[in-house]
């Protein structure tokens, strides 16, 4: 990528902050090219990989010569393997998933369409509720330290980043639905299962959000207690600010700052997570297309699914790496 | 160089400890005084207690055989029928599977961070010691295998080649050895600058013997606990294949299926779910206990 510039021309545009920041964008987006096409590339061979071909029936009728022929033209498996590899890099480049195993006459892409919206709305609630959740709870943990409020909020986050999601999902749904339901006769109780924009949303991305909140609140926690001990903020205190002003624009600008790169593994988080969750909760979206497609062997969708998460992890990753550099200036770019 | 007598003297006058307290014991010492580390290792003895012990337990007729059916009594509730915790919806006890499961977790835990540490080991230790352009090679190889999520790697993994206990073993360590790997390489790094490993090369140290002797010992606190916290992990990504239903297939016992098995009869048999879930929540707890006990104790710039 460098090729292009003369080296001397290259020093000019770097020594600017500007262009050291074009270039380093630039840089960032073109390193995910080659993590992309590894990750296709892994899970492309592994399907390869697997024993017998995708028609095999268990304990069904075997397939007829022809009928196996015909199918293999149908999905372009009559190809050598690499010429595939390389039509499937094609495609993907168009957006272009191939066409499902599982189901008839129903591409990968149409899939991924249809439960977007579910995987979308769950992951973007969760993500709206962990910046401010875990934010303040790490912040009033870190202003009010060794108090009984910091105990309580810090015993909390270490139950909640240890217990696995799936199973704070079902302890949820056998306290908030089967036991609520029960106590209460049937007139108070959160659904354990489907979709709607109703109360069925909350244990879900509850659920979703746990984790990444104890997470974050940690993380703040942490870097408030940093803050708080900077000279600076001493000074702020002692010409008599009140203290709203000097939590908010004193120690949270500052103490932020770190909590900014966790953003790239809590959404990273949130995309796996919503595999167990939609799971749970029974979800039509994305997360549980995978797990059906893992069960029924898809391998089209199970490819496709990988790389859209793939995707959209390093998509994120990137905006997060890019927004650090805006957020804190003492950040070096090479 | 000469040194001037009142120092010499200054320094006899020093006192010194009774007991030279070296860095394990330290350590020893500092694990000792944390009471929730205390209370995780407590709970992971209990564990391996539980998993030795189990298979005898019910020789002993003292538990059920967690693979007995009893079909008269199934969803029993707990202390119903004569199950402490119930029995689940093959009529089979609870308690008894709930114990054996441990098993299986344990397992997990344990063998896969016997995978990565040679994989870890490798990786990490030639590429910090090489350095240059292996290094290079190395770190983007293993920033590609970090950009993977680990689940979904898992789950591609065990879908393509069978859910046996190997497959499941051998694909969680393929996404855990990553992180051992880079710790490793940073920690050869930064010991590789310091004035002993100068001294030891000078004085003709061969470069296995300065590996062996010198590189690993100072990074292996980092080493273990890198490894205790490997151990939630893997238990955990066992645990979410089993509950997924691809994980160790029936009628083996694990948590993760307990939890997936009694989900279907929630509303009738709750503590189908509650107990295995519990006991997969509170072994997580333990162990990240043990690890950051472990982590408090080891590091030197707490040393007192």
């Amino acid at each position: 990528m460098r090729g292009a510039l003369l080296p001397s021309q290259l020093r000019a545009i770097t020594s600017t902050r500007s262009g050291a920041l074009t270039i380093f964008i630039v840089r960032r987006i073109l390193w995910m090219i080659p993590i992309l096409f590894f990750v296709i590339l892994i899970t492309f061979t592994l399907m390869h990989l697997a024993p017998g071909s995708p028609w095999d029936k268990a304990g069904g009728r075997q397939l007829s010569d022809t009928v196996i022929n015909n199918l293999n033209i149908r999905y372009g498996l009559n190809k050598p393997v690499a010429q595939q590899f390389l039509l499937y890099i094609w495609s993907v480049v168009h957006f272009d998933f191939g066409l499902s195993y599982q189901y008839q006459n129903k591409t990968v892409s149409g899939l991924l369409l249809e439960s977007w919206p579910y995987t979308a709305t769950i992951g973007l609630l969760a993500f709206l509720l962990i910046i401010p959740v875990g934010v303040g709870l790490g912040v009033l943990a870190a202003l009010r330290q060794n108090t009984r409020i910091d105990y309580i909020t810090m015993g909390f986050a270490t139950v909640a980043a240890s217990f696995p999601n799936f199973v704070i999902g079902a302890l949820m749904v056998v306290v908030l639905s089967v036991l609520a339901y029960k106590a209460t006769g049937g007139n108070f109780y959160l659904p354990a299962a489907g979709f709607g924009i109703d109360d069925s949303l909350i244990m879900p991305v509850v659920t979703l959000a746990l984790l990444p909140i104890a997470y974050t609140a940690r993380l703040t926690r942490a870097s408030t207690l940093d803050t708080i001990r900077q000279d600076f903020v001493r000074t702020a205190w002692a010409k008599g600010l009140p203290e709203r002003l000097v939590v908010i624009r004193h120690i949270l600008k500052n103490s932020l700052i770190p909590v900014v790169t966790t953003l790239g593994p809590t959404f990273a988080f949130l995309v796996t997570g919503s595999v167990i969750v939609e799971t749970v909760f029974s979800i039509p979206g994305i997360g549980r297309a995978f797990v059906v497609a893992i069960e029924s062997r898809d391998y089209p969708m199970i490819l496709g699914t990988t790389v859209l998460f793939s995707l959209v992890i390093a998509v994120a990753n990137l905006v997060v790496d890019v927004a650090y550099v805006f957020i804190d200036p003492r950040v070096r770019l090479t | 160089m000469a040194v001037p007598a009142a120092t010499v003297e200054q320094l006899s006058q020093w006192e010194v400890p009774e007991q030279q307290i070296g860095l394990w014991s330290d350590a020893a010492q500092r694990f000792r005084r944390n009471r929730l580390a205390i209370a995780g290792a407590v709970l992971v003895v209990l564990l391996i207690l539980i998993a030795f012990g189990s298979p005898l337990l019910v020789q002993l007729g003292i538990i059920h055989d967690p693979l007995k059916q009893n079909v008269e009594f199934i969803e029993s509730g707990p202390g119903q029928n004569g199950y402490l915790f119930g029995s689940d919806e093959l009529g089979r006890d609870t308690l008894s599977r709930l114990l054996f499961g441990s098993r299986i977790s344990l397992a997990v835990g344990i063998f896969v961070q016997g995978i990565i540490l040679p994989i870890g080991l490798l990786i990490g230790l030639t590429a910090g010691y090489f350095g240059g352009r292996v290094d290079n090679l190395l770190m983007r190889f293993t920033d590609v295998w970090y950009a993977f999520p680990d689940l979904l790697f898992v789950l591609v993994v065990v879908s393509v080649f069978g859910p046996s206990l190997l497959t499941i073993f051998g694909a969680i360590a393929l996404v855990n050895w990553v992180g051992l790997a880079r710790l490793v390489r940073g920690q050869v790094l930064s010991i590789k600058e310091k004035e002993f490993i100068e001294a030891a090369r000078s004085s003709g140290s061969s470069p296995p013997k300065l590996i062996l002797k010198h590189l690993l010992p100072n990074s292996l606190g980092p080493i273990i606990v890198t490894l205790t916290f490997g151990i939630p992990n893997a238990i955990f990504l066992e645990a979410v294949l089993s509950f997924l239903g691809v994980g160790i297939q029936p009628p083996t016992p694990t948590w993760g299926q307990m939890v997936f098995d009694g989900y279907e009869a929630i509303y009738a048999n709750p503590s189908s779910v509650v107990f295995p879930a519990l006991a997969i929540g509170f072994t997580l707890l333990a162990f990240s206990f043990v690890g950051d006990g472990l982590r408090d104790a080891l590091d030197p710039r707490m040393r007192r």
